[in-house]
């Protein structure tokens, strides 16, 4: 029996995950989280929508996404067998679309015409703009306009498929304020406008149906390896800023005991410069942003504390509640990749293998890589390859010293 | 209302009997309206909020919520969250804050304070201390905006046990039965939200506000105080009509950012716009 069975019946009633996770929000957003956790709750176990999803999976996203034997890299190794779990190979480029499909689901079922996001790299933006097009939704995306500067592909990308994206100039112009005005503008426009948060953080339900929709790469990953592998894998890597892919691959495996798992941090500079976006590696004290309590990075007198990483996706000082409870429990080891260790490991992926992976992924490959050093050949580590890395392009051209 | 909370044993033991209560109890009896106004500590710069407050209650402040600054003012539109920066840029923190309300209680022993904020720095500081050194302070009342009442929890008890009284939000989306557990939960009194949308938004709907405190008033004795979208005397004079009390933060906030460069002017400012409100509100008593 496992010793982690407890952690598979949580959130409880009120969305918390032991003491974290929970329902901060003021009162004017009650009334909608109320609301979008009874149609959860009614469509969650229903046969019809689940076979609306899973159709969508299949012919729209087009999963299963393949777990893939990196042999070459391996070898170059000589560690353990690497497997990645290739969620760059959804429709969109990432694992942003299996929520966004299901949240966008919600939304139609709600009845709500206009949906809206937060996005930080721009790869949940594209998602949710993806969905939005193809069910004729309004769609507005929210963007820390620094992001905006250093991912003009995607967000050319959502205009392309006609969502605004709305630069958002206040605090440190990142995710994080992204995240707040999207809960302003959900405030304000409440009653016709679906907010498609991207990661599993904010206040309950979402971090229960982001990690639920995400799930189906846990799922998958897990047959795959007992079909590919013969069994389960020794070790599941993947990168950690609000958690949402981590969470996907890793909920599946909670109960196997013997499946260790890691989840990668943003690095930054270096934790120990203090410019990173590592909560959990950091050990940042408990706090209380956008909904839910967590570790979260803030000073003494509780400001929410910049964050540093060439990563816009991970860059939030924050991190989803049950990654907190898991941290606290030691189900799952939470360690930092710093920019330096990712950028060669999207380097050594691009010229191994010929996989460009997004440098968020490429924290999971910096610390998968350092993890199969030390193991044996007949032990496998899958790797959460959760998008590809043509949005970041400008960013590692921009760091080699040429200018598209 | 709330007789069983009206004297506490606060941490030091010594007696004190609510302010808040207090101070509405006796409007109730003159049938005015109260006028709170709210400013952001630390608003443009730490050394002028003690003098803010002062002129607010000369100006016939009842109850006055001093924000607390925070980096990330989920709930409020451009005009706090500006106002948030400017006194984060001087380095306002939440044990500043307090201090403030001490050097205020220095001249004023009368006036209730309400904190008002989001729940960040008290989890960073903890909630006994937070506790005990408001209580300390002489704040009287404890409102953060991402902190509804089933998230509380046992902070309730601990908040009590020092004087400090719990005000809630209401919202027109608050359901019957929501509506129902944050008046049971309710200390002080309640804190409607004329509108949503973040603050300093759009003017209020003064016909609608009163329809909704009239179902609200079959759940609770809390005195009924309206925030958001109240800028002048005609707004305020309007919730007045059905309200126990209006809540201004943004056209105060909009006039010291005005005059964030030169805030000797500003203590004359508050006083000229909140005067105007109190004698608009106090019109409709004897009207």
């Amino acid at each position: 029996m496992s010793r982690f069975q407890d952690l598979t019946q949580l959130p409880d009633a009120r969305g918390h995950f032991g003491p974290y996770g929970g329902r901060f929000v003021s009162e004017t957003l009650s009334f909608a989280l109320e609301e979008l956790e009874n149609i959860y709750a009614s469509l969650k176990d229903d046969p019809d929508f689940q076979a609306e999803f899973d159709r969508d999976l299949k012919h729209y996203v087009g999963r299963p996404s393949p777990l893939y034997h990196a042999e070459r890299w391996s070898r170059e190794i000589g560690g353990a067998q690497i497997w990645l779990k290739r969620e760059d190979l959804n429709h969109t480029g990432a694992h942003k679309v299996n929520n966004t499909i299901g949240q966008a689901l919600l939304a139609k079922k709600a009845g709500k015409p206009r949906v809206i996001a937060e996005t930080g790299a721009g790869q949940h933006g594209v998602a949710t703009a993806t969905v939005a097009a193809r069910l004729g939704l309004k769609c507005e995306i929210y963007m820390g306009a620094e992001d905006v500067e250093r991912q003009k592909l995607n967000v050319y990308r959502m205009h392309l498929l006609g969502a605004k994206v709305i630069p958002v100039e206040s605090g440190s112009r990142t995710l994080k304020d992204a995240m707040n005005e999207a809960l302003r503008d959900w405030v304000t426009n409440v009653d016709d406008t679906f907010y498609i948060i991207g990661t599993v953080a904010g206040p309950h339900p979402y971090p229960m149906l982001v990690r639920d929709f995400n799930a189906v790469a846990g799922r998958e990953a897990r047959s795959q390896s007992l079909e590919q592998i013969g069994r389960l894998p020794d070790a599941l890597v993947a990168c950690v800023g609000g958690g949402s892919n981590a969470m996907g691959l890793f909920y599946p495996f909670v109960e196997d005991d013997d499946v260790a798992m890691v989840g990668v941090e943003a690095g930054g500079e270096g934790v120990a410069t203090g410019r990173h976006a590592a909560p959990l590696a950091s050990n940042a004290p408990r706090g209380v942003l956008h909904g839910n309590r967590t570790y979260l990075m803030s000073d003494e007198a509780g400001q929410i504390a910049d964050t540093q990483s060439v990563s816009a996706g991970l860059d939030y000082p924050g991190v989803g509640p049950e990654h907190a409870l898991w941290k606290d429990v030691g189900r799952v080891q939470y360690v930092a990749a710093d920019d330096d260790e990712v950028l060669a490991a999207f380097r050594e992926l691009t010229r191994v293998e010929g996989i460009m992976p997004a440098l968020e992924s490429a924290h999971a490959l910096a610390h998968g890589k350092k993890m199969a050093a030390e193991m044996r050949p007949d032990q496998h580590i899958v790797i959460n390859l959760s998008g590809r890395g043509d949005k970041d392009i400008h960013t590692v051209a921009k760091i080699d010293g040429i200018e598209f | 209302m709330n007789s069983a909370r009206d004297d506490h044993q606060n941490a030091a033991g010594s007696r004190r009997p609510n302010r808040i209560d207090r101070r509405f109890a006796e409007l109730k009896q003159s049938g005015r309206t109260a006028l709170i106004p709210y400013i952001t500590a630390g608003d443009p710069a730490p050394q002028h909020t003690v003098d803010f407050m002062h002129a607010c209650v000369e100006a016939g402040a009842d109850v006055i919520e001093l924000g607390v600054p925070f980096s990330d003012p989920m709930a409020d539109g451009p005009v706090i969250q500006k106002a948030c920066e400017r006194a984060l840029a001087h380095g306002t923190r939440l044990v500043d804050v307090l201090d403030m309300v001490a050097a205020f209680r220095q001249r004023d022993a009368d006036t209730p304070v309400v904190l008002m904020g989001y729940l960040n720095p008290v989890e960073r500081i903890g909630y006994e201390t937070f506790a005990r050194r408001a209580s300390e302070a002489g704040v009287d009342g404890f409102l953060a905006v991402d902190m509804p009442p089933e998230e509380i929890g046992e902070n309730s008890k601990l908040f009590a046990e020092h004087g400090l009284q719990s005000i809630f939000l209401l919202a027109p989306t608050t359901s019957s039965t929501r509506a129902a557990t944050i008046c049971d939960h309710g200390q002080g009194y309640l804190y409607y939200v004329s509108l949503k949308g973040v603050t300093g938004a759009a003017t209020l709907d003064a016909d609608a506000v009163g329809e909704q405190l009239a179902r609200l008033r079959g759940l609770t004795d809390l005195p009924l105080c309206v925030g958001f979208g109240i800028r002048d005397g005609a707004s305020a004079a309007a919730v007045g009509r059905v309200a126990d009390g209006v809540i201004v933060g943004s056209a105060l906030v909009g006039r010291i950012a005005e005059r964030a460069s030169e805030p000797e002017t500003i203590p004359a400012a508050l006083k000229a716009i909140l005067g105007e409100m109190r004698a608009a509100l106090d019109e409709t008593v004897t009207a």
